[in-house]
């Protein structure tokens, strides 16, 4: 309960300041600072794996991603002119707040052992994960064995994206 | 094209670093099963060491040497993945049930081990060819000698 606050703050606010900040690569860094405080609040919900990947990949990989794009641009096109923000923003935004708010009441706290999350299908892989297949990290055995073929087309997709790269940028000579 | 840092400070931590990072990326690799991490984030760290090798020597260093040969291992750690399957379709089960990886000394639950250890090297090869594959595309100029 302590930390929840300060990070709730400090989440909102690099989000902002990733959204309101004109120079993109100062907006990059923003982004970078948010995925980790994203990481904390992970860890801190106990979601270690999700913290880990969120840490190395949105704090880590994505940043020097969008850094190398950024540095083969122009000066003038990592600057950006926001267009002045229009007036139903002001009003839709709030009532969308206030719908998601709501609606959030509703959901089951946080750990309820009777939410439809929990009483699915987690207990099958919470009590059998150790001795059908000797993994201890029950995330990795969900990922890796019980939803191989997701894992597989995830791997997939992550290929393509390097083929479509090398595809696209690595034209000419 | 990406040239090499002069700065002696970031070369010189840039030597010590880049190991340690291999080295902790292997680990949470192998420690998967047992803790925080698996393939993926091995992948990813492996990766991120090989960029930062690349951002600091440059692409043609002998210091990212590593980062130029393990291009040529794009769609490996696909194949290792879909290999695994293939075996145990060929074991005479589904696809990626690992209980069909047919060796003869191991039991079923020893099977998923081995199965979920060789699946996770899987993702980390491909995550991590594909990482430095996207950087050097990214910093690709026309004019340099392309690897991979």
């Amino acid at each position: 309960m302590t930390f929840e606050f300060p990070l709730l703050v400090l989440l909102i606010m690099t989000a902002a300041g990733a959204i309101v900040v004109k120079d993109l690569i100062s907006a990059v860094f923003i982004l970078g600072s948010y995925s980790f405080a994203l990481a904390l609040v992970w860890a801190l919900l106990g979601a270690v794996d999700v913290a880990f990947v969120e840490a190395v990949v949105g704090a880590g990989l994505a940043t020097v991603f969008f850094l190398l794009t950024l540095f083969r641009m122009a000066e003038k096109d990592t600057q950006i002119r926001r267009p002045p923000v229009p007036w139903i923003a002001f009003v839709a935004l709030p009532l969308l707040a206030i719908l998601l708010l709501y609606g959030a009441g509703d959901l089951p706290a946080f750990g309820d052992p009777l939410s439809p999350a929990s009483t699915h299908i987690s207990p099958e892989y919470l009590e059998n994960s150790v001795e059908q297949t000797r993994t201890p990290n029950t995330v990795t055995a969900v990922l890796m064995d019980y939803r191989a073929l997701d894992t597989l087309v995830e791997t997939i997709v992550i290929f393509t994206a390097g083929i479509a790269c090398a595809l696209i940028l690595r034209r000419g000579t | 094209m990406i040239h090499p840092h002069d700065s002696a400070i970031v070369r010189t931590l840039g030597r010590i670093v880049v190991p340690v990072a291999q080295l902790f990326g292997f680990y949470v690799l192998i420690f998967g099963q047992h803790g925080p991490g698996g393939g993926f984030v091995g992948g990813v760290v492996l990766a991120a060491s090989m960029i930062l090798a690349i951002l600091i020597f440059g692409v043609n260093a002998d210091d990212s040497r590593l980062a130029q040969i393990v291009l040529h291992g794009d769609g490996l750690g696909l194949l290792i993945f879909a290999g695994v399957g293939g075996l145990c379709l060929i074991g005479g089960g589904q696809f990626l049930n690992y209980t069909h990886l047919e060796i003869p000394a191991l039991d079923e639950p020893s099977r998923h081990y081995l199965g979920i250890m060789l699946t996770q090297i899987g993702v980390a090869a491909d995550v991590a060819v594909t990482g430095v594959s996207i950087a050097i595309s990214l910093s690709f100029e026309g004019d340099e000698v392309s690897h991979g």
